[in-house]
């Protein structure tokens, strides 16, 4: 789970953090001296060569390790389950005979009729944060929920077809 | 009174032309260094239109101008740096020594120009511009890139180096015997490692004198303790130069980091004019004749500096391409080189050709540096690479069936 993270000084420039990523590609970030930060992405071919190397401001650092920090908390949302008295938080796979696979998460009204948020859609390892109502679920995908038990039932209910209302 | 009005128009135009140089030069993608030396070239004697009355003026502009760019120089790194990377870079450092100093003294031999030329010479050839490089490597996205550090420590090195080779330098341009020689020299090591040991264990302390968040007092304070310890290195013969370095070294923390900000458009301006200055001392009639033999010299180190960087890349486990980008991303000789040359124009025992051969030499090589650190990104580079990884792994291994 931990990741390894290399740090290598740059002398009169600063510090370069990279990472080996589990699909094989190598991101790492230049911090200058004077604090401004590169995001540098590997080349595939020749892992030595940096293919892209965006330069960030503080602003632009901020936003992008806020949205990348956000889906890493969803993650650890789940392990807080049992902390948090009443809220419980469930992930639930939408199965291929779902009425719901290729729509609209909006379709759902899942929040106006139990309450319950749908905060984070799992597709294959990737963390979609926060989907919007136009959202479109596919198969297999893994919804983070946080709400009551009922609510959590509720929602299980009608992304497998038992709708309670229908 | 009449004199003080010609040096204002003078060094006010001088400016000025400098000032649309540095753009040209930034629209083209160039370092400026090659066009301010073309324009003290053209300013100094025998020139298109020699200046007079500011003559004095940019001497000791360029004085400053050298002491700025060593003291921003120290600045830049802390002395734990510069020693932690020590153990790890000096092999690296060691071929780069040999690989490159030794030609300049060898091509100074055939010239004939006697061994404190060589010394000189050596030195020229020896040193990366670590302004230039550090420029071209942010140009072209390379700061990530993993053989990056393996460039950087290269220049560390050297610039580590500098603090024993400009004081050895400048005793034997003193001109004093070999005995004499290896006193100050002696004199030289004991003051620079005594001082990077005080900067390591007391930085803090020298740091603690000034402070941060008053840029007048920060600026005066940094600028008055680097010119007087620079004087007080040059009376005891151990190079201005070094001081103002090691001054640099010492300082660290925010101190370090506001000074660099404050001391900067003062090195850009200082740094000009001693280019200038540079330029304005050599004859452009005494560049034909050494042209051929400085674009000899620039193609040999050139590709010493190409070896340097593959081997000491190879040696930490840098894959072809890039140990091919470490070599010739450190071609570019620049500033040091023309402060090497600049100590020994007029002292005794030094060939009158070697500063118009280190001219041509820094604009061959810090034109064509740059342009060069690009051909590993051309695709016609990397196919020959392709092709030759494929040879070597079809080599070794003969046909079997």
């Amino acid at each position: 789970m931990r990741v390894r993270v290399e740090q290598t000084a740059l002398p009169g420039i600063g510090v370069r953090h990279d990472l080996l990523t589990t699909s094989g590609r190598r991101v790492g970030v230049v911090t200058h001296r004077n604090g401004r930060r590169d995001l540098v992405l590997y080349d595939e071919d020749d892992p030595d060569a940096s293919v892209a190397d965006i330069p960030l401001t503080d602003d632009e650092a901020d936003a992008l390790a806020d949205i990348l920090g956000a889906s890493l908390m969803l993650g650890q949302l789940s392990g807080l389950r049992q902390q948090a008295a009443g809220l419980l938080t469930e992930q639930i796979s939408i199965p291929a005979g779902s009425p719901y696979v290729g729509r609209k998460l909006g379709d759902t009204k899942a929040r106006t009729r139990t309450s319950a948020s749908i905060v984070a859609v799992l597709r294959e390892r990737e963390v979609i944060a926060s989907p919007d109502p136009t959202f479109r679920f596919e198969a297999g995908d893994v919804v983070v929920v946080v709400g009551t038990r009922t609510g959590l039932d509720g929602v299980s209910a009608i992304l497998a077809g038992n709708d309670p209302d229908a | 009174m009449h004199d003080f009005t010609v040096l204002l128009i003078e060094v006010g135009a001088l400016l000025l032309g400098l000032g649309l140089l540095g753009r040209l030069s930034r629209r083209i993608g160039l370092s400026p260094i090659p066009l301010y030396l073309l324009a003290g070239l053209a300013f100094g004697h025998g020139g298109l239109l020699p200046l007079s009355a500011s003559e004095e003026f940019f001497a000791v502009g360029a004085e400053i101008g050298v002491i700025l760019l060593l003291v921003m120089l120290g600045l830049e790194y802390s002395a734990s740096e510069l020693v932690g990377n020590l153990r790890s870079a000096a092999p690296a450092g060691l071929i780069d020594g040999l690989l490159n100093a030794l030609p300049g003294a060898a091509f100074a031999f055939m010239m004939g120009w006697g061994w404190v030329s060589a010394v000189v010479l050596a030195g020229v050839t020896w040193v990366s511009s670590s302004g230039v490089i550090a420029k071209v490597l942010a140009d072209l996205g390379r700061l990530g890139n993993r053989e990056t550090p393996v460039i950087l420590s290269v220049l560390v090195i050297e610039d580590l180096a500098m603090a024993l080779y400009l004081p050895l330098v400048t005793a034997v341009l003193a001109g004093t015997s070999l005995m004499g020689g290896s006193i100050a020299l002696g004199v030289a090591v004991f003051t620079v490692v005594l001082v990077l040991v005080v900067a390591i264990k007391y930085g803090g302390a020298i740091s603690a004198m000034f402070s941060p968040k008053d840029p007048e007092a920060l600026l005066l304070g940094v600028l008055g303790l680097t010119v007087l310890v620079a004087g007080i290195a040059a009376s005891l013969k151990v190079s201005a130069a070094v001081g103002a370095f090691l001054v640099g070294i010492a300082l660290s923390g925010q101190v370090a980091h506001n000074a660099t900000e404050l001391l900067s458009p003062l090195r850009d301006l200082f740094a000009a004019v001693f280019f200038v200055f540079f330029g304005l001392a050599t004859n452009p009639a005494d560049m034909p004749p050494v042209l051929l033999p400085a674009l000899a010299l620039a193609v040999v180190t050139m590709a010493t500096k190409v070896l340097t960087g593959y081997l000491a890349a190879k040696r930490v486990g840098i894959a072809e391409p890039g140990r091919w980008r470490a070599g010739l991303g450190l071609m570019p000789r620049g500033e040091f080189s023309i402060v090497i040359a600049g100590l020994a124009v007029g002292a005794t025992g030094i060939a009158p050709q070697l500063a118009p051969l280190a001219t041509a030499y820094v604009l061959i090589t810090v034109v064509t540096g740059p342009l060069l650190a690009r051909v590993p990104d051309t695709p016609w580079f990397k196919a020959w690479l392709r092709r030759r990884a494929a040879a070597q792994r079809c080599e070794p291994l003969p046909a079997t069936d």
